[in-house]
């Protein structure tokens, strides 16, 4: 079987995933996406199966597309990604498949946004639709704050922060979970405790060991098929009524995870690499 | 043995260090990105990008 792995710079998790590679014997074609150079009229790529590992978001989307119109099959797919990627997608996918989210609302303009804000009522949180670890998250607790929020977006950010995804603050209790979703299982999961509202570990969440349940698995599994299914980590809050679905990752860091719940993760996901390679 | 590119500390690379992996230099500080193992060979890691993440 042909392997390949689509990446750039090396992070813990790419090393954890090569180790497994060559602990089985496996040879992998490492494919840097700094030195690609796509011939989208070239359509003959001879890999069984790709590994996306890519930090950029949009290098990942746009080579999985082209890939996959190659005929070549890649975990995650274009789908996942292109959903996971946009968090007003992934709400999407979620509400369309009944997975219970946050209220979230969608405006273009700072007038209308600030309409939405108020709709929804204090607190808030502003997201960016494209972006990871946490970053540029806004916690809006008043009306002061999201004149002031909004007026900033518009004067400094990026095309991507023209779409003001307005999400429901879920009051945490100091923790959230991460759930690992492989093919149709729930590998494992943990909670991420923080003092702070931002619990991502790439903030400085604390990772403990969080069970299993039937009802984690239920909602992770159908979260994770919402999305386009494969290899997922889904950010799950505990509410009053039961879990609600934050957000959805598709190339997924689990470097605090595999001591915290015992779990080899990396081999569950080369696993389910050559099965897909198999298919 | 590497050099970091700012303070030329000297940075051991063992034979389970990856070319592209990000090292950070114990004298400095600074994130460095490993262009070569052998012959070992560092350079400051990229900024990080609005698009980077899992």
């Amino acid at each position: 079987m042909k392997i390949g792995i689509l990446c750039s710079l090396i992070r813990k998790e790419e090393k954890l995933l090569f180790d497994e590679f060559r602990r089985r014997d496996l040879d992998f074609v490492r494919i840097d996406d700094r030195e690609l150079i796509l011939d989208l009229h070239q359509r003959q790529w001879d890999f069984d199966v790709i590994l996306e590992r890519c930090i950029n978001h949009s290098r990942a989307l746009h080579s999985l597309k082209y890939l996959n119109d190659c005929s070549v099959k890649t975990v995650n797919s274009y789908e996942v990604a292109s959903t996971c990627g946009d968090k007003l997608l992934t709400s999407l996918a979620l509400i369309r498949d009944r997975v219970p989210t946050p209220r979230v609302y969608v405006a273009y303009t700072p007038e209308s946004a600030l309409q939405a804000i108020e709709r929804l009522g204090y607190p808030v949180v502003l997201k960016p639709a494209v972006g990871s670890w946490g970053r540029l998250l806004s916690k809006v607790n008043d009306r002061d704050a999201a004149e002031a929020l909004l007026e900033h977006k518009e004067t400094l950010g990026s095309y991507h922060h023209s779409t003001y995804y307005i999400q429901e603050y879920v009051e945490k209790r100091g923790r959230d979970i991460r759930s690992f979703v492989v093919g149709d299982e729930t590998i494992c999961a943990i909670y991420r405790t923080s003092p702070h509202w931002i619990t991502n570990t790439a903030r400085g969440g604390i990772a403990s060991n969080c069970p299993v349940t039937p009802e984690l698995n239920e909602i992770s599994v159908r979260a994770a098929k919402a999305v386009g299914g494969g290899v997922v980590a889904i950010d799950i809050f505990e509410m009053p009524d039961g879990l609600v679905v934050n957000e959805v990752n598709y190339t997924m860091e689990f470097r605090n995870s595999i001591d915290t719940t015992g779990v080899n993760i990396p081999a569950k996901v080369v696993d389910y690499i050559l099965e897909v390679g198999r298919r | 043995m590497a050099l970091c590119t700012e303070c030329e500390a000297e940075i051991p690379l063992d034979a389970t260090t990856e070319v592209g992996e990000i090292i950070q230099c114990p004298d400095c500080g600074l994130d460095l990105e490993v262009l070569s193992v052998q012959p070992p060979e560092l350079a400051p890691a990229p900024e990080e990008e609005e698009d980077w993440g899992e």
